[in-house]
């Protein structure tokens, strides 16, 4: 008897406390910026597309829901013909993030995806990109790159002596 | 063999006393990393990666720091792989590897599949901590086959050895020096050797990467695989073929240890681009009013079943492109009176004369990997690096045989390659050519020999006439001394010198150890044929161990002609009409078309005429094509990559190919359509045709029919074999993008396609471990994504397969009659003066039709020309590069003259496939006009 009076009092106090719902849509939930949430893919710094096409991100998936056809301009500079996230079959956990080698995908805060149809979840390359960096500021991969694909050439890497004169006789 | 007690690691093994350690290792399965090392390449020691600890005796402890690729076998060997020297030499050394190794590999082709990631990987290595920057290179333009990235280069100088010393390439070296060296051309253009393409495989890095992958790049573990046969020509080398998202994307070698080894030939590497043509037959059509119009698969059946039900007799033109299958289902349907092979009659006589010298024969014919250890080689009538690429990089290797065995005798092992390469100092052996004009092969030839097919004849009836004689003196190795002296008999009489290179061939041959005689039908010419097998026989007779090889032009020729002998000519010429103009009420009314264009095979005007006649021409075919035009009825057939078969290689050799995808149209095999019009028409109209019939079932009844088949069915394992009780997967275990490659159609993924034909599965899921070798779909080991990997699939490396090579041959010399071979000899070639009797020139570009619709090969097809004696064009002023007019079968043609190609006087080449002299049968009679020089 006393311990149902106590429960009822503890509920009772419990409309003067401050309330733990969010009132979402109304009001938004603070998601950190590493949240993995909607994937995307990013441009670098000169604003052209971050991914170079290697298939690291499909491999690494365990539930197999990315697709992609690389494909090359006429530089050389290789990028995704296609790109296919099958967002019904996404799992989120980020592995693909952790296995790009270009931080060209990038999964952000965003979760609010709900569609009525599955096929509305199937989301190409042009539904992907972004017109930004992301979370990683200034990279390009074709800089540190040893290949010449139209962004610097052979040498002219941060990290690159002039290429070798194959000609010269001094030792 | 010899087994030899060795200690590694302190665990005993026994192992081929005549191997090194690396190599022993290796077969052993133990993982020791490598660069330079190749099997067939052998040992340089130029990577130092192969590192190892070997001790004095069992109390020593220290030990000392050797390569294990230098270091023989020896009794009571103790050596350590795993001591932590050992293990820190090799991480040091791949660390000073990777210092100027770019930051690539997500760009990087070879990705993936890296020699040189696993062996990074191996070792532990993962930071660069030198500090300075990389060392770089600029590249270059190597042709539409091989791209190069020089960054990546690793210096182990396989590609040199191979393209150099191995395939026998002029145009690829090394420059510079120290870790500045540079692997390319002296200038940038095309890589000129017909084995390039094997750079890719034989490169541990990205430096030679696959072009025709890059441009629909896919990683190694994406490809759904299938063991497959090359359709390219009739040697039938083992290949991978790879598909992905409903496209071939490119062909690696399948290992055989009995056929093609670890390499191809450019044709069958780059020539797989056919099957994405814009040209291909997709879905099946029907003649309406005017034109072609599509329909589909069940009205095409149903038209089709009903033209063969209504009882009119047909004919059927079988293709040596089509599998045995395919043509045997042909057969059965028309009926084997009705079924003829798809080539002209001279081409199937001689095919038929190969058969009979290989199955009723004194000699064995070696298989494409024994040619390789015979040391006297004569090459009878053959442009071989053309009519049989592969089998002419083996014959390169025939012709280091004889001075290796001299080394050999100075107890140096084979594998010591540079020590070898010292003492042999690019002798060769003893080689022998034979042929119309000049070819790839002379360079490596003792002496050449150019003249007309019939004087060929003549000459190879002398030797054997030779050999025969020898017998009366005492032996042949006293007469082996003119063998080495080229320039014997070099007289102003043709006729002694004639008799002299006859002599000394034949003496040659009789000092080897094993002589080889290599011949074939790309002549046109039966005397060529038996003048080959007349000398091995000759050889036979003196007790010597000869191998004869004929060259046969496409993939299934043998097998076609094995089911009928009855050739295109025969058909043509069956119902010939009263009218040329009328078309014919003959009862045979409907032809069926196998995979074959009849205007590739002969005269346009003779094709015409004969498809006239017909009411209804039924083409099953996978391009589109002059005869595909002709068409009332075409249905989609499969190539290679679509269609499960078995083909006959020149050896005689059955072996089976599978499908590498299930295409997501109505293409399918030739023996499926024809099984469905078969039951389609048997069965009562409104009754369902009963359940279609599998592969293995067409192979019984199969060889019900043709009891010598009989081994055809037993070349791999049948469709309801399991590994356990799990069929062997076409794709990686890490195939990916599953549930989103059809995504864009419906997001409900489609389930996977059944395979009923065959023990492999269109899935990833399935057997993980080593297959039969026949079903092999792709090579993968834990540490091991290279196509190195094969080393795990071998009984020992460089060795057969486990489960042993696949194929079956068909035939072993029977020793029956003699009489088989009564001497022919031709008269000798007199030119008639103002006419040029036209011989076919063969290019391993262009002369196979199907490869020629490739963009890749379609870059290296030579331009239509016409070769003329250089005497001949002297005398009527002909220069290089002239235009002439040429009579060929009735229309006249201008064609640019190409001069010095050492054709005998009164004789002119015509390259043999190209769209210019389609349907023209050589060797013809023809006039040519010099016309005004301009």
């Amino acid at each position: 008897m006393f311990s149902n009076l106590r429960s009822i009092w503890i509920v009772f106090l419990h409309m003067f406390h401050k309330r733990e719902t969010v009132l979402y849509p109304e009001e938004k939930a603070y998601l950190p910026p590493r949240w993995r949430g909607r994937i995307v893919l990013t441009r670098d710094p000169e604003g052209e597309e971050r991914c170079v096409g290697c298939y690291l991100c499909a491999a690494v998936c365990p539930v197999d829901c990315i697709s992609l056809q690389a494909t090359e301009d006429e530089h050389g500079r290789r990028y995704p013909e296609f790109f296919r996230i099958n967002f019904s079959r996404c799992i989120f956990c980020g592995l693909c993030e952790d296995a790009c080698p270009t931080d060209a995908i990038q999964l952000i805060p965003d979760f609010e995806m709900g569609e009525y149809h599955r096929q509305n979840l199937v989301y190409e390359k042009e539904d992907l990109l972004i017109d930004g960096q992301g979370k990683v500021q200034g990279y390009n991969f074709y800089k540190v790159a040893g290949i010449d694909a139209g962004v610097k050439a052979k040498g002219q890497g941060a990290n690159e002596d002039k290429p070798v004169d194959i000609k010269k006789l001094m030792p | 063999m010899s087994m030899t007690n060795i200690l590694i690691d302190n665990v005993p093994y026994a192992v081929d006393g005549s191997k090194n350690v690396l190599a022993a290792s290796l077969s052993l399965g133990l993982n020791l990393p490598y660069f330079c090392w190749h099997p067939a390449l052998h040992s340089v020691g130029a990577c130092r990666q192969c590192a190892v600890l070997k001790y004095k005796n069992a109390e020593d402890t220290k030990g000392k720091i050797v390569m294990a690729c230098l270091e023989p076998i020896a009794d009571h060997l103790r050596i350590s792989i795993e001591a932590p020297e050992a293990r820190q030499f090799r991480a040091g050394n791949i660390e000073a590897l990777m210092t100027n190794h770019p930051h690539d590999c997500p760009v990087c082709d070879e990705g993936g599949e890296c020699h040189l990631q696993d062996m990074t990987v191996m070792t532990g290595h993962n930071c660069r901590r030198y500090e300075f920057k990389k060392r770089t290179h600029t590249n270059q333009y190597l042709g539409p086959f091989v791209n190069h990235e020089m960054n990546r280069c690793i210096q182990c100088y396989r590609c040199v050895r191979f393209y150099k010393e191995y395939a026998g390439g002029k145009d690829l070296d090394v420059f510079a020096s120290h870790d500045d060296v540079y692997f390319g051309r002296h200038e940038e253009g095309v890589l000129e050797s017909e084995f390039s393409g094997n750079l890719v495989e034989v490169c541990p890095t990205g430096v030679f990467t696959d072009k025709t992958l890059k441009k629909h790049f896919t990683r190694k573990w994406d490809l759904t695989d299938a063991p497959s046969i090359c359709h390219q020509c009739g040697v039938g080398c083992n290949i991978i073929a790879s598909e992905r998202y409903g496209s071939i994307r490119r062909i690696l070698t399948r290992y055989n240890g009995d056929v093609n080894g670890y390499f191809l030939c450019d044709r069958g590497r780059f020539g797989y681009e056919y099957v994405n043509s814009p040209q291909r037959i997709l879905a099946p059509a029907i003649k309406g009013d005017c034109a072609l119009a599509n329909a589909s698969p069940e009205q095409a059946i149903r038209q089709i079943s009903a033209i063969i039900a209504s009882g009119k007799k047909m004919i059927g033109i079988g293709s040596p492109q089509a599998s045995l299958e395919s043509n045997f289902l042909l057969q059965q349907l028309v009926g084997p009176a009705h079924f003829y092979a798809g080539i002209p009659r001279a081409e199937g006589k001689l095919i038929r004369r190969v058969i009979t010298l290989l199955k009723n024969g004194k000699v064995r014919t070696p298989s494409l990997a024994e040619v390789k250890d015979f040391d006297a080689v004569f090459v009878i009538g053959e442009d071989v690096t053309n009519t049989a690429p592969m089998l002419a990089l083996n014959l390169r290797q025939a012709a280091k045989k004889g001075p290796v065995e001299l080394v050999k005798a100075m107890h140096i092992p084979e594998w010591n390659d540079a020590a070898v390469k010292d003492i042999v100092q690019g002798t060769t052996g003893l080689f022998y050519i034979a042929t119309p004009h000049h070819t790839a092969l002379d360079e490596i030839a003792t002496r050449t020999y150019h003249a007309h097919p019939d004087d060929i004849a003549r000459l190879a009836y002398a030797v054997a006439q030779h050999i025969n004689a020898f017998s009366s003196i005492a032996g042949a190795s006293s007469s082996t001394a003119d063998a080495h002296s080229p320039d014997a008999g070099t007289t102003a009489n043709p006729d002694a010198d004639f008799e002299a290179l006859s002599k000394s061939i034949a003496a040659a041959l009789l000092a080897a150890k094993k002589p080889l005689i290599v011949s074939g039908i790309s002549l046109y010419s039966e005397a060529l044929l038996d003048s080959a097998a007349s000398i091995t026989n000759a050889l036979k007779d003196q007790a010597k161990d000869p191998g004869l090889v004929f060259i046969v032009p496409e993939a299934n020729s043998i097998g076609l002609v094995m089911l009928s002998d009855q050739f295109l000519e025969d058909a043509y010429e069956k119902e010939e009409p009263d009218e040329d103009e009328k078309p014919s009420q003959a009862d045979e009314d409907t032809a069926i078309l196998l995979e074959n264009d009849l205007y590739e095979r002969t005269f346009k005007g003779q094709t015409d005429l004969f498809l006239r006649r017909q009411k209804n021409i039924i083409v099953l075919d996978s391009l589109e094509n002059a005869t595909t035009r002709q068409a009332t009825h075409l249905l989609p057939a499969a190539t290679f990559a679509e269609a499960d078969g078995t083909l006959i290689n020149n050896e005689g050799r059955a072996q089976r190919f599978y499908q590498v995808h299930q295409p997501d149209n109505a293409v399918r095999s030739s023996w499926k359509w024809l099984q469905e019009l078969q039951s389609a028409a048997s069965s009562e109209p409104n009754v369902p045709p009963s359940a279609s019939t599998h592969f293995d079932s067409i192979l019984q009844s199969l060889v019900r029919e043709f009891p010598e088949l009989t081994a055809i069915t037993t070349l791999a394992p049948a469709a309801g074999f399991r590994e356990g009780t799990q069929k062997i997967p076409r794709e990686p275990h890490r195939y990916s993008g599953r549930t989103a490659m059809h995504a864009n159609v419906n997001v409900n993924e489609p389930q996977p396609p059944e395979d009923a034909d065959s023990a492999l599965s269109f899935t990833m899921e399935g057997y993980a471990g080593v297959p039969p070798p026949a079903l092999t779909p792709f090579y993968w080991s834990p540490g091991w994504n290279s196509v190195q990997a094969i080393n795990k699939y071998q009984i020992e490396v460089g060795g057969p397969l486990h489960g042993g090579n696949p194929g079956k041959r068909l035939f072993e010399p029977s020793n029956i009659p003699a009489a088989i071979l009564t001497p022919n000899i031709p008269a000798p070639f007199t030119p008639t003066p103002g006419e040029w009797l036209v011989l076919p020139l063969y290019h391993i570009f262009g002369s196979d039709p199907l490869s020629a619709l490739s963009p890749g090969i379609k870059e290296r097809i030579p331009q239509p020309y016409i070769a003329l004696n250089d005497s001949d064009a002297d005398k009527t002023g002909i220069l290089e590069g002239h235009y002439v007019e040429v009579l060929l079968n009735g229309q006249k043609q201008r064609l640019p003259v190409k001069l010095h190609t050492g054709l005998p006087p009164g004789t002119a080449g015509l390259p043999k496939g190209l769209a210019a002299t389609a349907g023209l049968q050589f060797p013809f009679s023809t006039t040519i006009n010099s016309g005004n020089h301009d």
